[in-house]
């Protein structure tokens, strides 16, 4: 192993951890500035020019409020609790394929972290373990509400787990592969998997919306039954974990569902760009249109949260157990059926 | 270097395997659980089975322990206590721990070190060739084994329901 291979490495996770608190904080603003838009409102507009100071404010705002640790609740859960929401959320950008490979001078720099091959199962496996901080700090806060509120979001997430998985069973028999690397390299060239698996897609999506809990499916916070739902005993910068972890999830599902069927950085017209502008800076501009793709769908994930009301509990359950389900395995059946036919003639 | 992060993670696996029985809170049990579920995953991982790494990963820390918490916390069990036993129930334990050691040591006595097995494919924990050998000469044990799981599951879901069929 050479030094250079970690060093190059060291500074990819390193800008890719800034990107993701940078874009979590900005989640926040942006959710308030589309909510203001979509209610014809003018949203924060105090601190700095269009209010764009904003969320600094709020950081030094939770960070200098009062540190509460209820007396009854369980010490080191309650602190170990947001901690792990945070760290799940971060570890899953790890696999994602950022950029095709970037050349500087003779190094090749692929613009992601680590391209194993099972790259797909491993964000399926950081998404399970995504609860455990909800249901750890809900238990532990030893309050009713909050246990209520763990024991809905580790129901609703085993539910939409599985159909979420049917529906990228789906997505696999077509790939062939793991490895999401390959995955977006096969999308070059408009054969986006969205145009051929468009019900898959719809499903995931449906699917990342109840795993991230949010609105339509923010049950586990849900106010006019929870209070707060898991956080309600938390203050400070406890709570903010809790809501960083939250936009960060809903970054990086945005970043899977753009890499898994929106072609992740492939672009109409790249083929001219890369032999026009170069090895070094083609790569960077796939990059730019990656996260285009994924900034749109942090705008979608807003715009459906301030359009569509809460779902009732039995709701949620209904539509995943006998909706979504049911839809993933016809899915799975009739792109196996398509599948053989293609290959037999 | 493969051997010592063997030593070490085998080392927290017992330890943590011996938290799960010595955590007088089952939640804490239950997460001492998971944590080793966890070192199970980094002993795949160092064998090269990355396909079973990620399931074990899945399955058993991101689903099935999520169930177990889930009942623990519907149960309620916060308080850390546990039903009083009778003594005839304590001696009866006492003798069949005392059975289990004599086994043990004797089993123990009569084991030799065997020689370590060299797999003729060492990638064969990887996805494609593992699917290969799943689909290929394992199709039938396979097939018959998701029978046999799909045959519980609906076991399951009649006894769950059970007395509505009755009222």
């Amino acid at each position: 192993m050479d030094s250079g291979f970690v060093i190059e490495k060291f500074i990819l996770v390193a800008v890719i951890f800034g990107i993701s608190l940078l874009i979590a904080m900005y989640s926040t603003y942006a959710e308030r500035k589309v909510a203001a838009f979509l209610q014809d409102r003018l949203g924060p507009d105090r601190a700095g020019p269009f209010g764009i100071l904003q969320p600094l404010a709020d950081g030094i705002k939770m960070f200098m409020k009062e540190e509460i640790i209820p007396t009854t609740s369980n010490k080191w859960l309650f602190i170990a609790g947001p901690g792990l929401a945070l760290l799940c959320a971060c570890i899953g950008t790890a696999v994602i394929p950022w950029g095709s490979p970037m050349v500087i001078g003779d190094r090749v720099i692929p613009l992601q972290v680590s391209d194993i091959n099972v790259g797909v199962l491993y964000i399926f496996g950081v998404v399970s373990l995504g609860v455990y901080g909800v249901m750890i700090g809900g238990w532990a806060s030893n309050n009713k509400y909050s246990l209520l509120s763990a024991i809905r979001a580790a129901s609703q997430n085993i539910s939409y787990e599985i159909a979420m998985g049917l529906s990228i069973i789906a997505l696999l028999l077509m790939t062939n592969t793991l490895s999401l690397k390959e995955i977006v390299d096969q999308q070059h060239g408009w054969h986006w998997n969205v145009l051929y698996q468009p019900l898959g897609f719809l499903i995931f999506m449906v699917c990342s919306f109840a795993e991230t809990n949010r609105a339509p499916f923010d049950l586990p916070e849900c106010e006019t039954e929870l209070i707060g739902g898991y956080h309600t005993e938390y203050s400070s910068m406890k709570l903010g974990f809790y809501l960083f972890a939250e936009y960060i999830n809903m970054f990086v599902s945005s970043a899977v569902m753009a890499a898994l069927y929106w072609g992740g950085y492939n672009y109409p017209g790249m083929d001219w760009v890369a032999a026009h502008a170069g090895t070094t800076w083609a790569p960077l501009i796939g990059t730019a249109v990656f996260f285009a793709k994924i900034f749109a769908f942090i705008f979608f994930f807003m715009w459906v949260r301030w359009t569509i009301p809460r779902f009732r509990y039995d709701q949620l359950m209904n539509l995943g157990w006998k909706g979504l389900i049911p839809l993933a395995i016809a899915n799975i059946i009739i792109t196996g059926i398509v599948i053989a036919i293609i290959e037999k003639f | 270097m493969g051997t010592q992060v063997f030593y070490f993670v085998a080392t927290l696996s017992i330890i943590f395997s011996l938290m799960v029985i010595f955590a007088k809170n089952p939640i804490h049990s239950v997460l001492y659980l998971i944590l080793t579920f966890f070192t199970f995953t980094v002993h795949y991982v160092l064998l090269n089975a990355q396909f079973l790494a990620v399931v074990n990963f899945i399955v058993y820390m991101g689903a099935i322990m999520v169930l177990f918490l889930f009942v623990l916390m519907l149960l309620n069990l916060n308080k850390e206590t546990e039903p009083s036993k009778s003594p005839l129930i304590k001696i009866v334990g006492v003798i069949a721990g005392c059975c289990l050691v004599v086994t043990l040591i004797g089993s123990l006595k009569a084991a030799t070190i065997s020689s370590p097995l060299i797999l003729k494919n060492p990638g064969l924990g990887l996805v494609e060739n593992l699917g290969k050998e799943l689909f290929g000469p394992f199709l039938l044990p396979f097939e018959l084994s998701s029978l046999l799981l799909l045959a519980a599951m609906v076991g399951a879901v009649l006894l769950s329901k059970k007395d509505e069929v009755e009222a």
